[in-house]
């Protein structure tokens, strides 16, 4: 009997673990798998290589482009922001609104806000507009360009800085107000009190943030569909396009694509890991 | 001169004084404790003077240079933190060197300087530790050697012990004092507990409700209390009115006993605060006997506190425990021995 | 000094989130030449096919929800009560989904679940339906799962449930009536966000062929002129009643536990 306990307990995760294994784990495993096969089957390397293209690897590259550029400005703008509301001394009143409007703009992704956009900074956007009759700066001649890398880098930041102050805030009220005080009293200037206390303090939960935020960008269809159509080539068109209508002309160049943008977000995530553990020395 | 000085110092939050015309010298090499409850200002006068509160008004002086204008980076002050101050993504070794590293001291001077600071506090072999695995008292006297590497004019100690046990709390303030004395370093230590200002302490300001009631050595504050505030917060003390015979001699009447206190008294009352351990059970070798009733007897082993009815007022007092005599019982008629000189007449 | 700097950067912060805000408000009010008018979100509610859309989202969102509450709830209790040495490994694959894109999740579904394979859920109606349920539920166990077990954490899971148990309880009965109840805004908050997920979604739905809201406004913005603006519009305003209704429940949780 003392045997059979055990097994009862773990009988209780059963419709976790089978939600979970049917609904995440295979589905996965199955395109890792696809990614090395034949049509019929059979093991092969010719997927993996296949991706080795220009176009596929072009695609890869500007993916990665605005994945980092909009996770690092996202970190930078709303770290700026959270700390501005926090520790630059504004009216407590700003800060809950600003929490609240971050839930709702970190949520607010996918085709509506590529509207917002277009209405915004597309060739008759309101900014567009305003700038071309008011100040004679055409956006569009200076080679700017809403389907483009920073059309693109400036739309995500509009989901990627509030998820940042999401995730920042708390960690910024961490920051004990002794510990300025002890390097204030101790001779350090403000930004030193920043290089050598708080920014160390505060590197691993901007490293986990910028590791999410990198994952979201990189993995965003609708937004992108919404905003460029097919003209722009990033990953995530590219496969929707594949799995829509088998636009490269190999079924399992599809799997390999996939696998591919795994492995990318999967690197980042072990980068993420590894630098955090090192960051992390002081804690545990 | 004296080595710091503050004068007139006021500091309010909006409508809200909590310094009022507070004014201290201090010596060089001098252990000054401020003590008084929470709220009475305490805390806000040194951080004023760390630089990171600024004054409504007032002169702040250290070693002559007038210092309210300075940043709290500019003034040279070492400072203890409640608690949990250290940096905890630093070692004990670079939390300890953080002072001398923001100034851009060499690092060979650093190492040796470090050292020397472990040594001092006995943790020679935690340099590399981080923080958290450290204990509480371990952890106030790296905080302890990092305010004191960069060699600071002024030591400010902001309540270090509160959040230690009790225990550890003993045997580090005698460490604290004992370095001080070593580097004789002028040093403001704010505390509520007055045992420990009592014991560390050159001299103790007691302060209640953002004023400086006194300012004197340990024996003066608790032997000489001059006002109802200081006589009752610092130790346990009895207050008994009497009545005022003769103003000009200082003679009265307390209960039944007529004292002489050779003093001129204003008024036609007087009131008076006498210690526990003053008074004796039976006369004694005292010059002056009082006769009360037992009302409740406290037995705490060493000591027995008593507490005795002398014709409506109440008197504690102390008797230690021997098991030769039987301690009284509540309801016995008593005769209790005091000397007229250990009466304190309290003003105010 | 400092206060400007904080200043200007928390304007020039707003001025970036309110600009496209106006931009598509402005947009969908101006079908008419001219002079602002509703005629966008008039054409838009009387849409039968933004009917049809909407409703079929806001089914999903409601079933989505319910699948997280059966499926996270007696998991994180479970794992509280029985496995805590387990926990931080469901917490690692909770937060998988927000790692694995979705595209790539649902790729795997139609190849794992084809016509020709052991389980042909994209060969019916109801499958493909079910399908996408899954998926959905997938994208908001992080929410869930977190929100969850932060409820079950506040409260003392152990001593109710064995006051519970004493009581002669059943499992069944423990989880509905003592842990449900005690974790209710835990789920709301964690259900309102989810609804703002599923209603949003574009790529799982659209790769699944499923006529959800998100393959629908995508669709007009490919179509129409100024529609697509109203309708962000009223996706906005939907994101923002879920979160206003999240704080709310948040709040509302603080408020009972300072008073208990």
């Amino acid at each position: 009997m003392r045997r059979f306990r055990p097994s009862l307990t773990w009988l209780g995760l059963l419709p976790f673990a089978a939600f979970v294994i049917l609904f995440l784990f295979a589905p996965t495993m199955k395109i890792v798998f696809g990614a090395f096969q034949r049509a019929d089957g059979s093991f092969t390397f010719e997927n993996i290589a296949g991706l080795f293209t220009p176009s596929i690897l072009s695609s890869y590259w500007i993916s990665i482009k605005i994945s980092v550029a909009s996770s690092a400005l996202g970190c930078l703008v709303g770290f700026l922001m959270a700390a501005a509301v926090i520790l630059g001394g504004l009216p407590k009143g700003i800060r809950s609104p600003l929490l609240t409007f971050s839930g709702v703009a970190s949520n607010f992704a996918g085709v509506p806000l590529a509207f917002a956009f277009l209405a915004t900074l597309g060739p008759l956007g309101l900014v567009t507009v305003f700038l071309k009759t008011q100040f004679g700066i055409n956006l569009r001649a200076m080679g700017f360009n809403i389907l483009s890398f920073w059309g693109l880098t400036i739309t995500y930041l509009f989901f990627q800085i509030p998820l940042m102050i999401l995730i920042i805030t708390p960690a910024i009220d961490g920051l004990k107000r002794e510990w300025r005080e002890a390097a204030q009293v101790l001779g350090a200037t403000g930004a030193q009190y920043w290089r050598m206390v708080a920014l160390p303090i505060l590197f691993p939960s901007i490293l986990g943030t910028f590791a999410l935020l990198f994952a979201n960008a990189f993995g965003a269809v609708a937004t992108a569909i919404a905003l460029t159509g097919s003209s722009l080539n990033i990953v995530p068109i590219m496969l929707f396009a594949q799995i829509r209508g088998d636009v490269l002309g190999n079924p399992h160049l599809g799997y390999a694509m996939a696998l591919g943008m795994i492995v990318v977000t999967a690197t980042a995530n072990v980068i993420y890991i590894w630098l955090r553990l090192r960051a992390e020395r002081w804690l545990k | 001169m004296s080595f710091l000085t503050i004068e007139n110092l006021e500091k309010s939050f909006g409508a809200n004084r909590v310094v009022k015309d507070f004014d201290l010298s201090v010596e060089k090499g001098e252990f000054i404790s401020l003590l008084g409850p929470s709220g009475c200002g305490k805390t806000t006068v040194l951080r004023m003077v760390a630089g990171f509160e600024t004054p409504s008004s007032g002169i702040i002086r250290i070693d002559g240079q007038e210092v309210v204008r300075l940043k709290p980076n500019q003034r040279n002050i070492g400072m203890v933190f409640q608690a949990y101050a250290l940096f905890p993504n630093l070692t004990v070794a670079q939390n300890v060197g953080f002072g001398l590293k923001v100034k851009g001291t060499p690092k060979s001077e650093i190492d040796t300087r470090v050292a020397e600071m472990l040594d001092l506090i006995g943790l020679s072999d935690l340099g590399g530790r981080y923080p958290f695995q450290l204990s509480g008292g371990q952890q106030q006297r790296v905080a302890l050697a990092r305010a004191l590497a960069p060699r600071p004019q002024v030591l400010l100690l902001d309540e270090p012990l509160s959040a230690l046990d009790a225990k550890i709390r003993v045997s580090l303030r005698n460490e604290i004092r004992e370095i001080q004395r070593r580097l004789g370093i002028t040093t403001i230590f704010v505390t509520h507990d007055q045992e420990e200002a009592l014991s560390m302490s050159d001299r103790v300001v007691v302060m209640h409700e953002g004023i400086a009631d006194q300012v004197g050595t340990p024996f003066e504050i608790y032997n000489a209390p001059a006002t109802r505030f200081v006589a009752n917060f610092v130790g346990t003390l009895n207050t008994l009115e009497a009545r005022v015979l003769d103003p000009a001699s200082g003679r009265v009447t307390l209960g039944q006993t007529e004292i002489a206190l050779n003093r001129p008294l204003p008024g036609p009352t007087a009131t008076l605060g006498l210690r526990p351990e003053m008074v004796s059970l039976g006369r004694g070798t005292h010059d002056t006997a009082l006769s009360g009733t037992i009302t409740e007897v406290d037995f705490l082993g060493s000591v027995i506190r008593l507490r005795a009815d002398l014709g409506g007022q109440s008197l504690a007092f102390d008797t230690f425990n021997t098991n030769r005599i039987a301690p009284p019982k509540v309801g016995d008629r008593v005769e209790l021995g005091i000397d007229a000189g250990d009466l304190l007449v309290i003003e105010g | 000094m400092k206060k400007f700097a904080a200043w200007a950067i928390l304007l020039l912060g707003v001025t970036y989130f309110v600009l496209p805000l106006i931009g598509m408000t402005e947009f969908s009010l101006s079908m008419r030449r001219g002079e602002y008018s509703f005629d966008a979100y008039a054409k838009v509610l009387a849409d039968p096919q933004f009917r049809q859309t909407f409703g079929y989202s806001v089914i999903m969102s409601l079933m989505t929800i319910a699948v997280g509450v059966l499926l996270v709830v007696p998991t994180a209790f479970w794992v509280q009560l029985r496995l805590p040495q387990i926990r931080p490994l469901i917490e690692f694959i909770t937060l998988l989904p927000l790692v694995i894109p979705a595209i790539v999740t649902v790729f795997g579904y139609i190849r794992l679940y084809n016509t020709s394979s052991w389980l042909p859920l994209t060969g019916s109606l109801w499958g493909t339906n079910f399908l996408l349920l899954m998926g959905y539920s997938t994208l908001s166990l992080p929410y869930m799962y977190r929100a969850v077990d932060t409820g079950l954490r506040a409260i003392d899971v152990r001593t109710l449930t064995e006051a519970a148990q004493s009581l002669g309880a059943g499992w069944v009965l423990i989880l509905a009536r003592v842990i449900m109840p005690n974790v209710l805004v835990a789920v709301l908050s964690g259900a309102f966000v989810t609804f703002a997920i599923v209603m949003g979604e574009f790529t799982m739905a659209a790769l699944l062929n499923r006529p959800a809201f998100g393959p629908y406004l995508q669709l007009m913005g490919a179509n129409k002129a100024y529609e697509p603006f109203a309708l962000a519009v009223i996706a906005f305003a939907i994101t923002w009643a879920c979160m206003g209704l999240f704080q709310l429940v948040t709040r509302f949780s603080k408020h009972t536990k300072a008073a208990g």
